[in-house]
Formats: structure tokens, C-alpha cells, sequence
């Protein structure tokens, strides 16, 4: 069963109504082929016409579709032989940030993520992608491992944000996030980070202070959800759409004003309706990305991601 | 309450009742509602002197108390883009950080300045919670970076007295690209071979306690400043839980383990030199 947005019911009602021919022409022996491919046809369109003039707030609901792939759908479907290495070596394994080993496109890499889950049990065990401390010292820990065998490094983001709650402040969750950072920063290989959902705040960049920053087309990108935004700027959560829209959150605009290097198209419709096309695309950019960065060595790959993020908003841009 | 209390505030209401005495010449501490005069109070560095509450501060008067005597000279802060997003609530961004510019006589929540603590070079950057709430755009993640640059310049450890609500949300992505720009400073400091110290005041939070905050190589914090990543709110909605007493000030996190020391704010000035010396024992070296 598909889950539909709320903007997509036009989608829902074409598709819905294919569904209902192929059920009665398998009871009826009734030839449909025709009407079944006008009907298609006409989905199609609707679908290319609502996926072409998404506002920020429907790409918003789009990047935290329940069935988007995953970080751990690019872990496990981008890399052979992917093995999850777990714990921070200090406190806890945090299930809500993924990692480990494994081979991309031939080349052993480390791979890092922050995985929301699928169903309410894995929802609840990854914490729906929000880390402690201790997910993010296990990132730093999988960074500085991926350093100290010069192992490029990917990143997955997908994170409303890090866990706002008693016992990650009493861990030093801001002290963990900061440290991550400085580790990306830091790493001697190519880091190539990937927001493949939401980009939620400090949770997010704390995985992705990389050489390239790629975003999928319907992902989102902020320093605070469009609900925290509107609840304290516009004083009502419920505006959210609007604040989204004045947020500047989309992949457009990030690219626009030289946050993010590139975008990867998704399949007609969002992420959700084809993952393995999605995968497939995100191979492709994260490779396209990567492979410039092979040739640098560790002291020139530092200097020019530093300067990447220094050069940052100093420009004004039109 | 003190029999002394009893006795001194109504006298105090009688001198406030007169006139030709302005009302804001007396001072009540938020924490214990004693009244202070205004020059006993700043004499102790806004400091209750009955219950050593610590009140805020402004930018000036931290310089003012942790530099040596008149022996330190402001810098100005590189220009960055205003209004990047052209962001809009209720008011235009850009009107709001106008309104705030021409309140503050400053272009944004950051000043920075060097001179000399304890006779020894010192640059020091404070972030300024009267303008936005201690925000951090770019134009505070540009000044973090320009203080660390002449920290290495002027081979001089670099403090930062923070005080921040967190992001400058009007800025959206290029306030959370500030987390990252602002971790770099820190590494220009510390691979100069220099001291990178934190002060955390009353209240630093968010993205600010998430990057440069907490990367000093010592961290201070003055009693009772309130230092987290979320806010209060935010976490009573997620958890549902009565957060325990003292939860996010300086004593609790000294208690984690996240502070090297909770210092009171008259004593602060000479901690930063004694600790600056120690630190810097190769330039004693050289200078012998
Ligand atoms: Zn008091």
C-alpha cells in the first residue's frame, strides 16, 4: 500500500482508479489495456506536474516520506561487503547513527549515517535519526579510523536533529556534535557527505562538514525545522509552511547560495516511488564527487575544505 | 529573609521615594531581589554582593574587566552580506538587525579586541546577548574567524566569552554553516601552537555551545550561567520529565565533566592571566 502525501490525492485518485481496472479485468476477463494506459499516461502527468512546482513545505513532507530510502538502504545497497562496526568506546552503541566498512565501487571506504528506521520497532530503536553523544562520538571514532587507513569517507544525512533530552545534554551532547565537526574538518581523506532526507541542525552538519556536500533534490537543509522556526518567529508551530518557504531549505536554494555542491535528481515523483533508481543516482554524484578529491593529497584535501567553508556567505549573492 | 533584609528595604524604598534620585541608580538583583546602588554593584563586577548572583553583562564592560587597565584597542569586524536569505516573519530580517544595529551602536552580537591580561598579549572576542540574543550569523562566525586570525598574528591565545540563544534562524543554512567556519578558527589558534580559551556566560546555547564553545583547549564558566545544546522547552516537549535541579548551569556541567572550572567573575581576570602564563611557558623561556 503507497502512502500518499496530502498534496498528492489527485496522484492517488488516478493511480487508485488503475488499481480498480487491473482488479476487475482479473475478475471480468475484461480487455482495459487502453483505458488502463490513458489513465497511466494521465498519472504521469499529474505526477510531473506536481513534482515540478514543489513548494519548500511539500519537499519538506517529501524528505521525511516514511518509505525514502534510508541511510542504511545506501549503506547497504551503495557498498559490497558492508560491514556495520558499532559503540563509541566510552558509554553506548547509538543505533540512531549507522557506520562502518565496506567497498564502494571497488575502493574501501568507510560509510556513516544517521538512520530514522522503517517501522515503528527500528523506528524506536535508531531513535527516528535523532543521535546522543554517543552517536556522534562514534562518528568521530569511524572518521578517525576511515584517517588512520586512508579510507574515503561517506556520509548519509537524514535527521530532524540531535536528540533534545536530559541525559545527551548531561553526556555533553553539544561537545560531541562540536568534536564531530572538528573531525570531519580534520580528516586526512576525502569526505564526501550526502543529504539524502532532512538536514536537520547541528545533527545534521555534524556529519556533513565534508569536501563535497551533495543533497538529493527533495531533501531539506536547515539550522532549525520549519515547526521550531515558525513556533518561535511566527509564534504558531502551524505556520510551518510558511516559515519553509522563507527558510530557504531546498536543494535550489542551497546550491544557489553556495552551501551545497550539487544536486541529485531523484525519479519522477520523489525518492520514495523508485529507490533503487535513487541509489543509483546517488552512486553516480557521490562517485563523480569522489574522484577529484582521490588525486589531493591529505594537507591540500584539508586546506581547500577549510577554505570551502570559509569562503562561505562572504559573497553576496543576487 | 534576614532581619537585615527586613530593615534595609524600606529604608531603601524611602531613598527611591525621594526625589532627585533617579530610580536606576539602584539596582535590584534579579536572583535575591536586593536592591544594590549602581556604583557598589558595578564596583563588583555585577555581582550581587549579597547573594553573588551574576548578572549579565555587556560586551564593553567584559573587556573593560578583563583586560589590563585601558591597555587594549577594538578591532573592526570584516563586512559580510546582510540579510542572505532576505528572510521575512512578521518583519523583514533586515529591518530587525537594522533596529538592533542602531540599539546596540555595534554591526552585530560580537566585539573583539586585544591588549595585554596580566602584562601578557591577549586577544579576546566577546559575543554581545543584548543584539539578537546573542545570535550567530555570519557576521559573529566572520568575527570568530578575524579574532583567531589575529590571535595568530599577534602570537596571543585567543578567549571568547560566549553568550548565545544559538543560530541566527533569519540566516537559515548559512547561520548553521557558521558551526563548521567557526570550528576552524579554533584549529588556526591551536595549530599556532596557541591557547584557545572559552568563557561561557549566562546563557550560551545551541550552535554556539555546539562548535567553537566548546573546543577550548580550557573551558571556564561562570557560576550559575545556564550551557546546553537544546533549549529547556524543547526538551520538556520531547521527554515529558521534570528536568532535575540544576540542570544545564555551569555546576552541572563542572559536574559532567564538561567545564575545566566555574570561576567568579572578579576573579576571572587573573585566573585568565595565571592560566595564560602556564600555558605559555616557552615565551618565558624566550623572554629569559
Ligand atoms: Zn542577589
Amino acid at each position: 500500500m503507497r502512502h500518499y502525501l496530502d498534496f498528492e490525492r489527485p496522484i492517488a485518485e488516478l493511480e487508485g482508479k488503475i488499481e480498480e481496472l487491473r482488479k476487475m479485468s482479473e475478475a471480468d476477463g475484461l480487455n482495459i489495456a487502453e483505458e488502463v494506459a490513458r489513465l497511466t499516461e494521465k498519472s504521469d502527468r499529474q505526477i510531473r506536474a506536481t513534482y515540478a512546482k514543489l513548494t519548500p513545505w511539500q519537499k519538506t513532507l517529501v524528505a521525511r516520506h516514511p518509505d525514502r530510502p534510508q541511510a542504511s538502504d545506501y549503506l547497504t545497497g551503495l557498498l559490497d561487503g558492508f560491514t556495520p562496526l558499532a559503540g563509541d568506546r566510552a558509554f553506548a552503541e547509538d543505533a540512531a547513527v549507522v557506520g562502518g566498512i565496506g567497498r564502494f565501487r571497488g575502493r574501501s571506504v568507510v560509510a556513516i549515517g544517521t538512520e530514522k528506521g522503517t517501522d515503528t520497532e527500528s523506528r524506536v530503536r535508531h531513535n527516528f535519526g535523532m543521535a546522543r553523544p554517543e552517536g556522534y562520538r562514534k562518528a568521530r571514532r569511524l572518521i578517525e579510523l576511515a584517517g588512520r587507513f586512508g579510507l574515503p569517507i561517506l556520509s548519509f544525512v537524514d535527521t530532524s536533529g540531535a536528540f533534545p533530552g536530559i541525559d545527551a545534554e548531561a553526556r555533553g551532547q553539544a561537545e560531541a556534535i562540536a568534536r564531530s565537526i572538528e573531525a570531519c574538518l580534520q580528516a586526512p581523506v576525502p569526505v564526501v557527505a550526502t543529504i539524502i532526507g532532512e538536514g536537520g541542525s547541528g545533527g545534521a552538519i555534524a556529519l556533513a562538514a565534508g569536501d563535497a556536500v551533495l543533497m538529493l533534490e527533495h531533501a531539506i537543509y536547515s539550522v532549525i525545522s520549519p515547526e521550531g522556526c515558525a513556533a518561535i518567529l511566527w509564534k504558531d508551530a502551524a505556520q510551518a509552511p510558511a516559515a519553509a518557504e522563507a527558510m530557504k531549505l531546498t536543494a535550489e536554494d542551497l546550491k544557489r547560495l553556495r552551501l551545497i555542491d550539487a544536486i541529485v535528481g531523484e525519479p519522477l515523483g520523489g525518492a520514495h516511488r523508485d529507490r533503487a533508481a535513487t541509489l543509483v543516482a546517488a552512486a553516480e554524484a557521490i562517485a563523480g564527487a569522489l574522484a577529484p578529491l582521490l588525486t589531493l593529497d591529505p594537507a591540500a584535501l584539508k586546506a581547500q575544505r577549510r577554505e570551502k567553508f570559509l569562503e562561505m556567505g562572504r559573497e553576496a549573492l543576487a | 529573609m534576614s532581619w537585615l533584609t527586613e530593615y534595609v528595604r524600606p529604608r531603601i524604598r524611602t531613598l527611591l521615594g525621594r526625589r532627585d534620585v533617579p530610580e536606576n541608580l539602584w539596582v535590584q538583583c534579579p536572583a535575591c531581589q536586593q536592591m544594590m546602588f549602581h556604583t557598589e554593584l558595578e564596583k563588583n563586577l555585577k555581582v550581587c554582593t549579597h547573594c553573588g548572583h551574576h548578572m549579565r553583562a555587556a560586551a564593553e564592560e567584559r573587556l573593560r574587566w578583563t583586560f589590563d587597565a585601558d591597555a587594549f584597542t577594538r578591532i573592526e569586524l570584516p563586512k559580510v552580506p546582510a540579510d542572505p536569505l532576505r528572510f521575512r516573519d512578521s518583519q523583514r530580517y533586515s529591518e530587525r538587525h537594522r533596529a538592533a544595529r542602531e540599539k546596540a551602536h555595534r554591526d552585530d552580537a560580537l566585539v573583539v579586541a586585544h591588549g595585554t591580561i596580566g602584562g601578557q598579549r591577549a586577544v579576546v572576542a566577546v559575543m554581545d546577548f543584548e543584539f539578537m540574543a546573542g545570535s550567530m550569523g555570519a557576521a559573529v562566525g566572520e568575527g570568530i574567524v578575524a579574532a583567531a586570525k589575529l590571535a595568530v598574528l599577534q602570537d596571543a591565545p585567543l578567549i571568547v566569552f560566549t553568550a548565545s540563544g544559538g543560530a541566527r534562524m533569519q540566516e537559515g543554512a548559512v547561520s548553521l554553516m557558521q558551526m563548521p567556519r567557526t570550528t576552524i578558527a579554533t584549529l588556526l589558534v591551536k595549530e599556532a601552537g596557541l591557547p584557545f580559551i572559552t568563557v561561557l556566560t549566562d546563557p550560551t546555547t545551541g550552535g554556539v555551545t555546539a562548535s567553537f564553545a566548546m573546543l577550548g583547549d580550557l573551558q571556564i564558566a561562570e557560576p550559575g550561567a545556564l550551557i546546553g545544546f537544546a533549549g529547556v522547552r524543547v526538551i520538556e516537549q520531547t521527554v515529558r520529565e521534570k528536568l532535575p535541579e540544576g540542570f544545564q548551569r555551569a555546576e552541572y556541567l563542572f559536574e559532567h565533566g564538561m567545564l575545566d572550572m566555574v570561576v567568579t567573575r572578579t576573579d576571572l581576570a587573573a585566573m585568565l592571566a595565571h592560566v595564560i602564563g602556564l600555558l605559555r611557558v616557552r615565551d618565558l623561556a624566550d623572554a629569559a
